[in-house]
């Protein structure tokens, strides 16, 4: 039996009889075919992908007019600039606090979710996952409008229990907190859903190992449930760092970077400064400070993946 | 003797029995709590958008009273929005585009994750790995040197450009998923189809398209919302109103009319939410499965 | 309907394992021939190279007199049963048996008339309509044997088909299958490791080991008379005890000295194959079913030994003792009626004439 679990007929060297068998040949013309109808999606990766992130680091060493070649220039200036600080810091402020709390609500619901009887469960399942599916563009136009400083529902409802008025979107604080709310209103749903999954996959059977060696549900969830989801976890968590982390819907519908530039983040500001003033090169230097952090998420969840497709087999 | 120790036990046991019940009840009442905060959260700002949609632009303009409800309810900003002729084109976009790029995906997703899952070549595993990297390259790293690309191709503007650099953010994950439900299908499979008598064609269409059904049910689903929500690509690469698909086309042009017609905005976006809810609503299950496949598949 | 050979059969993986070394079996028409050994051994791999799943390293193989090595399945004219049948999911019971038939572009006709043929041998008309889901193990079984038969091939190939059956099942299947070979009479390669299946179904069983066969032979053949130890302890069940022991020569009789002091005569019959090895270390093979308890009645040839019982199995028509003789252990089979009890010692007789000697340094039966 082929050792990988493939069809393939292993081009087996030892048969060195001089001639290429039929079966030889039909081995080789398949892998022919397989390369055939990979293709497409090598052009894809390689064409789409691989070549603008290349193209992108090109970009960002010319100079505004894209007429020669200006070095490291467009990344000092940006060293230099205020704006630019405050958007990495946005960014990074905006990424972290976002996860760490679509993950802990996330993780708690699907928790209550897998609590309730079965029966049941679909259909709450059905309703928490809605702000999901509205494409987040949509969505975060209702919420624009329930931020509106003249007529804010959120405000009005706040006014039922006295809190007084929230400029959202007028302070920088505010709003930052506002994008927030979005992202983790949009992202929960999703932390919940895969998390739920996972606590579906342990086998009962090891709760009931658990209960009768006298663990408490406390312990139970800190030694049984952790563990077995542990993987689950830092690939959902990596994952959406690196999805929030670039996130552009939220800020460009929201805030659109204001009040004065200090909401913006990596994608908003790239896009403002790249497409909507024209500096494409001063663009793609700052869309290419994305690329260290993402780089490190992503090294770390094909890690996860790898481990994880090992224990299963 | 026993009667005494049988009476000594049984209020242990009971009260035992009692915490016991008391605690899973008390358990039960936090989870359905939490849900019902959640699912209020959750489905507010969809229904404010709903209550705003039904309102007429004077009831807006006054803005007094509790936002959330609705004094004389109208469909007259729904009729406003279909009737647009900007908005009917921006639904057109999205048909025309969601079409072509699902169709796309799916055939180049499930041919290469065929060829990658069952018929091993040099370089699969590097490509295999390279696909879950590209699914987690965003499309805000590459929209400014892609912006380079459709425009020396002519097709800034134009809602081919779209076709074209949408697959980048459908084909990874759908090649990615489908390479997971391909390899589960047991490759005794295979071998009962080539001693049959099947050609490699005849493989994949009459044994692996139909056995993997439900994943490719679940990648089109995630193809379809993609390609619907994208919204990074359309604002980069189109500013004419007429090759807009709806999610730009709402949020810039809608947005644009100088008094703010919030009615009409958020019919508007509740009307370009609907096909992927209503897809959603009748295939959850598959929905729910291509949303998990990603991590616990392949 | 065509014989099998396989001649210097070599299948070597990447790095030069070599999973079956050089085998030569030839398989009549019409003959029923079982693949049996521990897991490992390189019988599936064999199959899989008569049904083309595998390449062939070195050697060739034939079907019906036309080597074959170079065709590709489809073109070898074989069915195959697979451990886990292998039915495709999501077409009904008629539709995985006729789909062989369908890519072959049968006749419509033609196709029905098999498909109900076949369903009516395995006793599966009912279930033409049913996907393979709302079956059972036993019915899933009949429909990858139906796929099978309706194809109409030179050769059937099984690959382990009743390991995922239920033990009960397991013995009801393998009568069905006997049945079927003897209705449609087609050559026939079944791979197993368990020995009472390959017994019970075999014209000829094949004891596979390491890569190599063992030996090949009628299950009579092989239980009676076996060719190594390997084999001798591999069929029969609970396997041949074997125990170290030593020949003597005294004044022309043979005696083997066991552990323990004890020792046993050899019968006259064996003296002469036996006397080459006078003085030597030798092991002393019996089944469990020679090793019986001491009835007055039964003086054939008695090797009396008395011996200590650790274990006692009632098995209803049997009992069996299990006994620990200086580290070897030894199994045997008493009578029920015998009152015997752990701890109890029992005098028990050696079927001297059913015994097997070995040489421990060839490993084969002297």
């Amino acid at each position: 039996m082929a050792a990988d679990g493939s069809l393939a007929v292993s081009g087996v060297s030892s048969v060195s009889r001089g001639r290429a068998n039929t079966m030889q040949r039909f081995a080789r013309r398949r892998s022919t075919i397989a390369f055939m109808m990979t293709v497409p999606l090598l052009a894809i990766i390689i064409g789409l992908v691989a070549y603008p992130a290349a193209y992108a680091i090109y970009l960002s060493t010319l100079n505004r007019r894209m007429t020669a070649f200006a070095g490291t220039l467009n990344f000092e200036l940006l060293f230099d600039s205020n704006t630019f600080w405050n958007v990495a810091f946005q960014s990074c402020f905006f990424a972290i606090t976002a996860v760490l709390l679509k993950a802990s609500i996330g993780f708690w619901l699907a928790h209550m979710l897998h609590h309730i009887p079965n029966k049941g469960q679909r259909k709450w399942r059905g309703m928490l996952l809605v702000p999901w599916v509205i494409p987040p563009a949509l969505s975060t136009l209702g919420w624009w409008w329930m931020f509106d400083p003249s007529y804010s529902s959120i405000n009005w409802l706040l006014a039922v229990i006295s809190v007084p008025e929230v400029p959202w979107l007028g302070h920088p604080w505010a709003a930052r907190i506002s994008i927030i709310i979005v992202n983790v209103w949009i992202g929960t749903p999703f932390f919940m859903i895969m998390y739920l999954a996972a606590l579906k996959s342990v086998p009962e059977q090891l709760y009931e190992a658990a209960m009768i060696d006298g663990a408490s549900s406390w312990q139970r969830l800190r030694y049984v449930t952790l563990p077995m989801m542990a993987n689950i976890i830092s690939i959902t968590v990596l994952f959406s760092l690196i999805v929030t982390f670039a996130n552009y819907d939220i800020v460009r519908v929201l805030t659109n970077g204001g009040p004065r530039d200090l909401t913006h983040v990596f994608a908003s500001y790239a896009f403002q400064v790249g497409i909507l003033s024209g500096n494409i090169p001063r663009g793609a230097a700052v869309s290419l400070f994305m690329f260290p952090i993402l780089a490190i998420c992503a090294f770390f969840v094909l890690r996860s993946v790898t481990r994880r497709n090992k224990e299963q087999m | 003797m026993s009667a005494t120790a049988a009476n000594r036990d049984t209020p242990g046991i009971y009260s035992k029995a009692g915490s016991l019940r008391a605690e899973r009840r008390w358990a039960l009442w936090t989870a359905y709590i939490s849900l019902v905060i959640a699912a209020i959260i959750f489905l507010a700002p969809p229904f404010y958008m709903l209550i705003t949609s039904l309102k007429t632009s004077g009831e807006i303009a006054t803005m007094t009273g509790n936002p959330w409800l609705v004094r004389d309810p109208t469909l007259e900003n729904y009729t406003a929005i279909i009737f647009n002729p900007m908005f009917q084109r921006f639904m057109l976009n999205s048909i025309i585009i969601t079409t072509c790029v699902v169709a796309l995906t799916m055939v180049i997703s499930i041919l290469a994750a065929f060829a990658l899952a069952r018929m091993r070549f040099w370089g699969s595993q590097v490509l295999a790995t390279g696909v879950f990297l590209t699914y987690l390259v965003p499309d805000t790293l590459l929209f400014i040197p892609l912006y380079q690309i459709v425009g020396g191709l002519g097709l800034l503007n134009s809602i081919f450009g779209l076709i074209l650099v949408y697959p980048t953010l459908t084909v990874p994950f759908c090649t990615w998923i489908m390479i997971g439900y391909f390899a589960s299908i047991p490759k005794e499979l295979d071998e009962a189809a080539l001693i049959d008598g099947a050609t490699w064609s005849q493989m994949l269409l009459k044994i692996f398209i139909p056995v993997a059904l439900p994943g490719i049910i679940a990648a089109t689903i995630f193809a379809f919302t993609v390609s619907w929500a994208a919204f990074v690509y359309p604002t980069a690469f189109v500013t004419t109103p007429d090759q807009m698909p709806l999610t730009i086309g709402v949020v810039s042009q809608l947005v644009r009319a100088d008094t703010f017609a919030w009615g009409q905005i958020m019919a508007g976006a509740l009307m370009a939410a609907l096909p992927p809810v209503v897809i959603y609503a009748f295939l959850m299950d598959y929905y729910i499965a291509g949303l998990t496949a990603g991590a616990t598949k392949g | 309907m065509a014989q099998v050979s396989l001649r210097k059969i070599i299948k070597a993986y990447e790095g030069g394992v070599q999973a079956v070394k050089g085998i030569d079996l030839e398989i009549e028409d019409h003959e029923f021939v079982v693949l049996v050994g521990p897991s490992g051994c390189g019988k599936s791999t064999t199959l899989r190279m008569i049904a083309g799943l595998e390449e062939i390293t070195g050697g060739e193989i034939a079907i019906g007199g036309t080597v074959v090595n170079d065709i590709p399945p489809r073109d070898r004219d074989i069915a195959m049963v697979f451990q886990n049948y292998a039915l495709y999911p999501h077409m009904s019971v008629y539709d995985n048996m006729a789909f062989g038939l369908t890519l072959r572009k049968f006749p419509k006709a033609e196709i029905d008339k098999r498909v109900k043929e076949a369903a009516r041998i395995l006793d599966i008309t009912p279930l033409l309509d049913r996907k393979p889901k709302a079956l059972s193990g036993g019915q899933r079984q009949r429909v990858a044997m139906g796929r099978a038969i309706v194809r109409d091939p030179k050769v059937f190939l099984f690959d382990e088909p009743l390991s995922n059956l239920d033990a009960k099942l397991r013995v009801q299947m393998r009568t069905e299958i006997k049945k079927v070979h003897q209705t449609v009479n087609t050559t026939t390669i079944y791979v197993t490791h368990d020995q009472v299946e390959a017994m019970t179904l075999a014209d000829r069983v094949v004891v596979m080991n390491h890569g190599i066969i063992e030996q090949v032979g009628p299950p009579q053949v092989l239980y009676h008379t076996p060719a190594t130890r390997f084999v001798a302890g591999f069929i029969g069940s609970p396997s041949m005890n074997f125990i170290a022991a030593r020949l003597e020569e005294t004044s022309g009789a043979l005696r083997l000295h066991l552990p323990a002091g004890m020792s046993v005569d050899v019968p006259e019959a064996r003296v002469a194959r036996y006397r080459a090895y006078a003085g030597k270390d030798v092991i002393f093979g019996i089944r469990p079913e020679h090793l019986t308890d001491d009835k007055p009645t039964d003086k054939t040839n008695p090797a009396p030994m008395m011996l200590t019982p650790e274990v006692i199995e009632p098995m209803g028509m049997e009992t069996l003792a299990h006994f620990k003789l200086e580290g070897t252990e030894l199994t045997a089979r008493l009578d029920p009626a015998t009152p015997a009890s752990v701890g109890q010692p029992l005098r028990l007789i050696a079927h001297m004439d059913q015994m097997h000697l070995i040489d421990p340094t060839t490993d084969k039966v002297i």
